[in-house]
């Protein structure tokens, strides 16, 4: 299998390798990762074929095309040599067609005279056909990496075009120029990543219990999967509730989204619900993944709690006869109001969890944000349940927080070992207040004191943490993303 | 909502979800429209396998005197469940004829196919109520949106 390389984004970058699985995933490619290196932009990975490498490449967000490798080496004495030895035999087919050689320096810059050179030094390979800078049947590009300390390149590539990324979405998606949004909208970059890592595709069926403005959702519907979504809130499907955007008015709605991108056709349509009081049919355990399930892949940014403390159906107190009456009265008058109370983070996780194994099919994924403090000393706890493997765990680092992406494969009941389902049986915290309920939304107000506290004290501005990729990967899922 | 949903939803009251009577719910002094879009085969194709199909059909006659009278009428009366050969026109012939790929034949969509697609994805539900066949509770539908939240009593 040839070798090819991946011109990746310098960003994102535990949620990158984890993508370009997904995409082979999807693909149904085998994909095999020959160098993968955090600090850089430059991936090799080895693909079957050509059409394989566009398969994959071609839904990216986290990176910008793939190239076939046709040489490497730490300087261009070494690069030439490689260049030699791999590629000398395509050479031939080549020699007569518009071609173009251009320079991707990554941390460094050269001028028009040291680019020419470079491309100069290539003339070996003989290329007789007319140069043109667009609409080339061929593109080679240079790939130079800096380390920032050195002022020449410590490492090089030359590799052949294949296939552009599907990057453009972001732009496409972009929430600046989206019809109708709220204020925990995801932004479209991560929204289509997430799609990307619960494999959505043409022929699939996804599902988002918390489908605020619907991002989720329209994220899986431009991979070519039918969508649909739900929400405790009505009014943010519905669109009554207002918009982030200032100075919106008139008609604004998740379906008036699925419309601004001709994505109508793969809307199933949404339905106000709260997910521990679903009305989707639960297969009545777990025997059967196959006759059971229905949903291909479920996507979600569950509520944090930060800016509503998370909620639920039900009351706080036991209800007694005579309020249960009055409820069964009341409740078909146009302004009743069902009750809501508290819930625990942890536990809605397990409910997600729960849910998605009872509605998955067979090998179909969950993928799912959760936020961690930032915090050393908060326990970094990844939900997790006997029917679900874990494929993935990204970060996103912030100042004062950071979340992850986990992402998860319903398991086929051959794989679950025997009596693993008994031992899920939890305890959750219990309390009235949100703040007993949640200890994330706990830590984070108490983040931000802290935070106001040294930006108040002269000479202490310094908080900010650098953003670390890595950061809150535990042990094995670290080791994990870095051998798949 | 399309009314595929409905082959997925049940009662959201906890004691009903162990009741067959629960599901499907069923649509009442509803207002139905068709909206009409392309089929898309792939996606019927992997669904056939998960419909519940019994429960498909008591929703397609309860909503047949629609669909009859909406142009082209469709006749949502499958007499029995169909296989996906039955989706593409040909059948099993030409699904073969495409496995073994000499030209990538292009599936046309079969009669079944059509009516299902009908049924299923061009078909919503805009205003009315899903009724429980177990406790008899209504669930709204407001602007094609209906409404699961439970009142206290009932959660
Ligand atoms: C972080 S937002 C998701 C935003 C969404 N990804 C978007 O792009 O607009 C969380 C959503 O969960 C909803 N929610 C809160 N509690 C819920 C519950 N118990 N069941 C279902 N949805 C709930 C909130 O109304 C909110 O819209
Ligand atoms: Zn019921």
């Amino acid at each position: 299998m040839p070798d090819y390389i991946v011109r990746l984004v310098h960003m994102h970058e535990s949620f990158r390798q984890a993508e370009l699985q997904a995409l082979a995933d999807v693909a149904e490619v085998p994909i095999e990762f020959v160098k993968y290196e955090q600090e850089s932009p430059f991936c090799i990975v080895r693909l079957p074929s050509d059409a394989s490498a566009k398969a994959v490449i071609s839904r990216s967000l986290l990176s910008q095309g793939i190239y076939e490798l046709w040489g490497q080496g730490a300087t261009y004495d070494a690069l030439h040599e490689s260049v030699k030895d791999i590629s000398s035999a395509k050479w031939a087919r080549y020699e007569s067609v518009p071609f173009r050689f251009t320079l991707d320096c990554f941390r460094g810059t050269r001028d028009n005279a040291q680019q020419c050179e470079i491309i100069e030094s290539f003339s070996y390979m003989g290329f007789k056909g007319p140069i043109r800078m667009r609409d080339a049947e061929a593109s080679f590009k240079i790939f130079e990496e800096y380390n920032g300390k050195t002022t020449g390149p410590v490492y090089m590539y030359l590799g052949r075009f294949v296939a552009a990324s599907g990057r453009d979405a972001k732009t496409t998606y972009d929430l600046k120029k989206r019809h109708y949004i709220s204020t925990t909208s995801m932004d479209a970059e991560l929204a289509l990543v997430t799609a990307n890592m619960a494999l959505a595709a043409p022929g699939k069926l996804f599902y988002d219990p918390f489908m605020g403005t619907g991002g989720f959702p329209i994220a899986c519907a431009h991979f070519g999967a039918v969508v649909c979504g739900s929400d405790i809130d009505g009014r943010s499907i519905r669109g009554t509730g207002g918009s982030a955007r200032r100075g919106q008015t008139g008609k604004f709605d998740v379906q008036g989204n699925f419309k601004q991108y001709g994505l109508g056709a793969k809307y199933l349509g949404a339905f106000v619900s709260d997910l521990t009081n679903t009305p989707f049919r639960l297969s009545q355990h777990s025997i059967s993944a196959s006759r059971g399930g229905y949903l291909d892949g479920i996507v979600c940014d569950p509520p944090y709690g930060i800016r509503e403390g998370l909620k639920v159906l039900g009351s706080r107190d036991i209800l007694n006869e005579q309020e249960r009456a009055t409820h069964g009265d009341r409740y078909k008058d146009p302004g009743y109001i069902p009750p809501k109370k508290p819930y625990s983070f942890t536990a809605i996780q397990d409910d997600i969890l729960a849910f998605a194994v009872s509605t998955l099919v067979e090998n179909g994924r969950l993928s799912m944000w959760m936020p961690t403090a930032n915090d050393e000393d908060v326990e970094l706890t990844i939900p997790t349940h006997p029917c679900l493997e874990i494929v993935s765990v990204c970060v996103q680092a912030f100042n004062k927080w950071s979340r992850r992406l986990l992402t998860y494969r319903r398991r086929a009941e051959s794989e679950v070992p025997e009596g693993a389902l008994e031992a899920v049986k939890k305890e959750y915290e219990k309390g009235v207040r949100a703040d007993e309920l949640n200890n994330f939304r706990k830590k984070y107000f108490e983040g931000f004191k802290e935070f106001e506290r040294l930006r108040q004290e002269p000479g202490a501005g310094n908080a900010n943490h650098k953003a670390d990729g890595s950061k809150g990967v535990s042990g094995p899922w670290r080791e994990k993303s870095g051998t798949n | 909502m399309k009314l595929l949903t409905l082959n997925f939803l049940t009662c959201a009251v906890k004691t009903c979800k162990s009741s067959p009577a629960a599901f499907p719910l069923h649509p009442r002094d509803a207002t139905l429209q068709v909206v009409e879009t392309e089929l898309n085969l792939a996606f019927l194709k992997n669904m056939l396998p998960r419909l519940m199909w019994d429960e498909l059909r008591v929703v397609a006659d309860e909503v047949c005197g629609f669909l009859l009278s909406f142009p082209p009428p469709c006749f949502p009366c499958f007499p029995f469940p169909p296989t996906r050969s039955d989706l593409v026109v040909g059948g099993e012939a030409g699904a073969a004829a495409t496995a073994e790929g000499e030209e990538e034949v292009e599936e046309v969509p079969s009669q079944t196919a059509q009516d299902l697609h009908r049924v299923l994805l061009e078909t919503t539900v805009h205003e009315g109520k899903l009724v429980c066949g177990n406790c008899g509770h209504e669930y709204k539908v407001m602007e094609g949106v209906p409404n699961f939240l439970l009142p206290g009593h009932l959660v």
